[in-house]
């Protein structure tokens, strides 16, 4: 469920709210040299992953563990021709700014998820905002959270996952 | 199939408990886990960023990070077949270098689809000492039969 916003936005935020925004496709091709370290990072021996004959008859080869859907939307730290670090979730980072809120956690997150992600597949994201808190105090500093989705499809246009993110921006105490 | 741990629908009913799995956190732990999730964000490296910048006592985990913490708890539990539908999670205190994770969880759904798979809820909280660290729910498809393969499921018939 989304929540009711905040009434004293900037205008600029205001209008953010229910749009798409920063339709972008993936910088590189989907690939499974994430998916070992990550599977490395938690130690995690599904032989759905590590055995091609389990991945075979599973799911007709491999793929990607769902979870991982975030890391291939994160863009380069670095790329020619870029001066700033790219930031991934471009949403989050834009509220930060124009809310004069320099600092951010995330609070909560959800992921529904469709066709599974395929080494060489594509993907297309979207980001929206849902909604923005009046300000609140929290043990961290005072700030406000918000609400925001990304929505994943691939080249087939098949949906492959949705996101949703609590962010919480705030000065500190 | 190989020869995989597989857990089917009717072996557990609401109530039931999953293992429990415990790790003792390092800055490895916190590092690789950003690094595999391309989360670059220095709050997850840099011990002096994360103390002067975020008011927190050290490097803590990323959410990407956790996500597939809690993945790898429950496909342990399920064996290979069990295919995320979805999940959510609360954070409610950060994972630091020096905690012992411990997750642990308990099925609060049971749902037949009626075509060999089966949907199981399952709430999961995952603890440090005394600190509750994040809640979970995750809604995880298993088969019903050792015939039953959820990854086999498209369109219409994946309602997660």
């Amino acid at each position: 469920m989304t929540a009711q916003s905040a009434e004293d936005l900037p205008e600029e935020v205001q209008s953010w709210i229910g749009q798409e925004r920063y339709t972008e496709q993936t910088t590189f091709p989907i690939e499974m040299g994430y998916v070992y370290t990550t599977l490395s990072a938690t130690e995690n021996g599904n032989p759905l992953y590590w055995d091609e004959k389990v991945a075979e008859e599973l799911t007709g080869g491999p793929i990607t563990l769902p979870t991982m859907v975030s890391a291939w939307f994160r863009p380069h730290h670095w790329s020619p021709g870029r001066t700033e670090p790219a930031v991934p979730l471009q949403l989050h980072f834009d509220l930060k700014d124009r809310l004069d809120l320099p600092e951010a956690v995330m609070s909560d997150n959800s992921i529904i998820f469709g066709k599974p992600i395929r080494p060489g597949d594509v993907l297309t994201t979207t980001q929206i905002l849902y909604s923005v808190s009046p300000l609140k105090k929290t043990k961290l500093g005072t700030g406000r959270f918000w609400e925001f989705g990304v929505k994943i499809t691939n080249q087939h246009g098949e949906l492959c996952a949705e996101e949703r993110y609590t962010g919480y921006g705030y000065n500190r105490s | 199939m190989t020869d995989v741990n597989e857990l089917l629908l009717g072996d557990v009913k609401e109530g039931s408990q999953l293992p429990v799995l415990e790790k003792d956190v390092t800055p490895v732990t916190v590092v690789l886990g950003a690094m595999a999730s391309r989360d670059w964000r220095p709050q997850h490296h840099d011990y002096k960023f994360a103390v002067n910048n975020n008011g927190v006592q050290d490097i803590f985990m990323n959410t990407p990070n956790l996500a597939a913490w809690f993945e790898r708890y429950l496909t342990d539990w399920t064996g290979p077949k069990g295919r995320l539908g979805r999940i959510r999670f609360r954070m409610k205190d950060s994972v630091f270098p020096g905690d012992r994770m411990h997750f642990s969880g308990e099925v609060t759904g049971v749902e037949s689809m009626g075509n060999g798979v089966g949907w199981l809820e399952v709430s999961i909280s995952l603890t440090a000492g005394d600190k509750s660290c994040v809640g979970c729910e995750a809604k995880i498809a298993v088969p019903e039969t050792p015939e039953g393969n959820p990854w086999s499921l498209e369109g219409e018939d994946w309602k997660p």
